[in-house]
This record gives C-alpha cells, structure tokens and sequence, in this order.
C-alpha cells in the first residue's frame, strides 16, 4: 500500500476551491430568502465495496459502528462516520476521523476478503449549500425531487446537479445539502453555484 | 428525454445513463470454432426492431450498474427496467411491471 503523508506536503495542500473562498462568502444571502454557500474541503472519505451478505461486511458494520445502508438514498451514522449508499456493494465512508486510521482500521476488518477499501479523500471536495431557499437552488439543475415529502435530511444520492455528476446529501430541515463533485469538477460546479445564487441577492421579481 | 427506472435508484432522467446496444446477446459457446462470418455476425449484427427492443443501459452517475431496459422503439416508451440475469419480460407483462414499479416508487420507497 502506498505510504500516507501526514507531515511536511500537507501544509502544501490546497483545496480545489480555495480561490473561490472570499466569492462564496461574498455571495452569502441572509434572512427569508437566504441561502449560503462554503467549501469544507479535506474530509476523510473512504471508498468501500464488499458483499453486503458477507461476513467481512458483517466485520465492518462492528468496526463502524454503523449497519452499511442496503436502499439507494439511505444513510447511516455512528460517531464520526456517516455511510452513504452508492450501489447494492459500494459505499462511501465520510468521516471526521484521520483518514489514515480510518482506512487501515477498514482494510483490517476486510481481512484479505472479496472486497476493496480504497481512500479516496483527494477525489471529491465538499460544497455545503445551505438556507430557506438552497433547495430552489439546487432544483434550478438537479432532476430529482427534492421536496420534503421525497427527500429528507440523512438522505443522500448519487446523481447531477446541472451537468456535473455529484453525491447530494441532505443534512438538515434548514435545508443544508453537501455536495461531493470531484475535485476537478468542483471550481465549475462552485461557479454554477454562485450564479444560481445570484438572483436571492436581489429584490424579488413578481 | 427518456425516463428510465434503474432496478436499484428509481426513476432518472436520460442523461444520468450510458446505452450499451441490444441485452441478451450471447457469449458464442466455444468462439474458436467459429468462421468469419459468424464472429462477424456475432460481433457487428444487431436487430433492427420495430415495436418492443431488449437493449443494456448503464447507471453511470447512479449506482453504476449495468441492467436491461425494454423500449419501445416506434413510441419510446420504456416498457421495463430489470436485472442483468432476469429473464426478458414479455411486453404485455411488461406494461403491469412499470405500473407496479410506478406504485412502488411513489408509494414504498417513503
């Protein structure tokens, strides 16, 4: 396995949408028509894939505290872990924990088993979306239905928001979303975004 | 812009998918005894149907699956989505399957 670097390039890193920083926190609406928009970048996600009937999944349900969700939408949480359902045997760990613990604690679990675990923290960076009208925001380019009564917080599904492929996840009723594009996808997702945005800035056209 | 059930996600539009041509088309059983022809017919021909077509589509953006979908090709009705390795439904069954997948996503899936 490829060795972690925990000290020295760290320091060097750069978040894909850290030139856009002061745009999204200019861009902030408040109040009725709120919604803002931020990057937090470097979270640990672990890419898991395993029988979900076997007993290495079994291994690493213990390890996480949490059952590996089996519908497409759902998620589940325990502690710092939260598991996303990406496919009948692919999920996706995002995590407050270190990423090198988390994925060697994993791989321990998998013990040599028919399956993989995979960091893939540089892949995707995270875009929180979040007010009273992050929704109408989002459903400017997203196809599926976001209202309340098909899609609610600890929801999270794999799918586009205008052109770029994205996990969506709900977190909260205010509504809050975070998005996962993948890091090279991410500075035109953010720019799409902030257009998007743009119009709750402005007096409301009737 | 086609709506197509995935077996797993439900209902998305058209542009989260990848087509993959005509389902059900056989690995030949022993590939080195065919002639050209055959390997041709096998590699390059491909039906040309008019009414209900068995074709493989992909959940690219999705769950990543490859699944089968039955289409209609004169009124691009999507017929039935099913499970690599389930038998092709017949379009007659096939029109009680979407509705009872309509059912099921609206009302069981929350």
């Amino acid at each position: 396995m490829a060795e972690q670097i925990t000290a020295g390039p760290a320091r060097l890193r750069r978040s894909p949408l850290a030139h856009l920083e002061e745009r999204m926190r200019a861009a902030t609406v408040t109040g009725p028509r709120g919604v803002s928009l931020s990057e937090w970048p470097y979270i640990t996600m672990v890419s898991l894939r395993v029988d979900p009937e076997s007993e290495a999944a079994a291994r690493i349900e213990k390890t996480l505290g949490a059952p590996l969700p089996r519908r497409c939408g759902d998620t589940t949480s325990a502690g710092p872990h939260t598991v996303l359902w990406l496919g009948p045997d692919e999920w996706m760990v995002v995590s407050q924990a270190e990423h090198p613990a988390l994925t060697a604690e994993l791989t321990e679990a998998l013990d040599g088993d028919p399956g993989s675990v995979v960091d893939v923290s540089a892949n995707r960076t995270t875009l929180e979306l979040s007010g009273p009208m992050a929704r109408e925001v989002l459903e400017k380019g997203c196809a599926l239905d976001l209202h309340p009564r098909a899609f609610e917080p600890g929801q999270a599904v794999s799918t586009q928001v205008g052109p770029v492929p994205v996990i969506l996840w709900q977190t909260d009723e205010a509504p809050s979303y975070r998005l996962f594009p993948r890091a090279s996808f991410a500075d035109y997702l953010a720019r799409w975004l902030l257009d998007a945005i743009d119009e709750y800035a402005r007096p409301e056209v009737t | 812009m086609l709506l197509i059930s995935c077996p797993w996600c439900g209902p998305r539009d058209e542009t989260e998918y990848h087509y993959g041509g005509q389902a059900h088309v056989a690995y030949p059983h022993s590939p080195a005894d065919l002639d050209d022809r055959q390997w041709a017919e096998y590699v390059f021909y491909r039906d040309n149907t008019k009414g209900p077509f068995a074709e493989r589509w992909m959940h690219s953006t999705g769950c990543r699956r490859w699944f089968n979908v039955l289409r209609d090709t004169v009124t691009n009705e999507v017929l039935a989505a099913y499970r690599i390795g389930e038998p092709r439904p017949e379009p007659q069954q096939a029109a009680a399957h979407a509705a009872a997948q309509a059912v099921a996503h609206a009302g069981g899936e929350r």
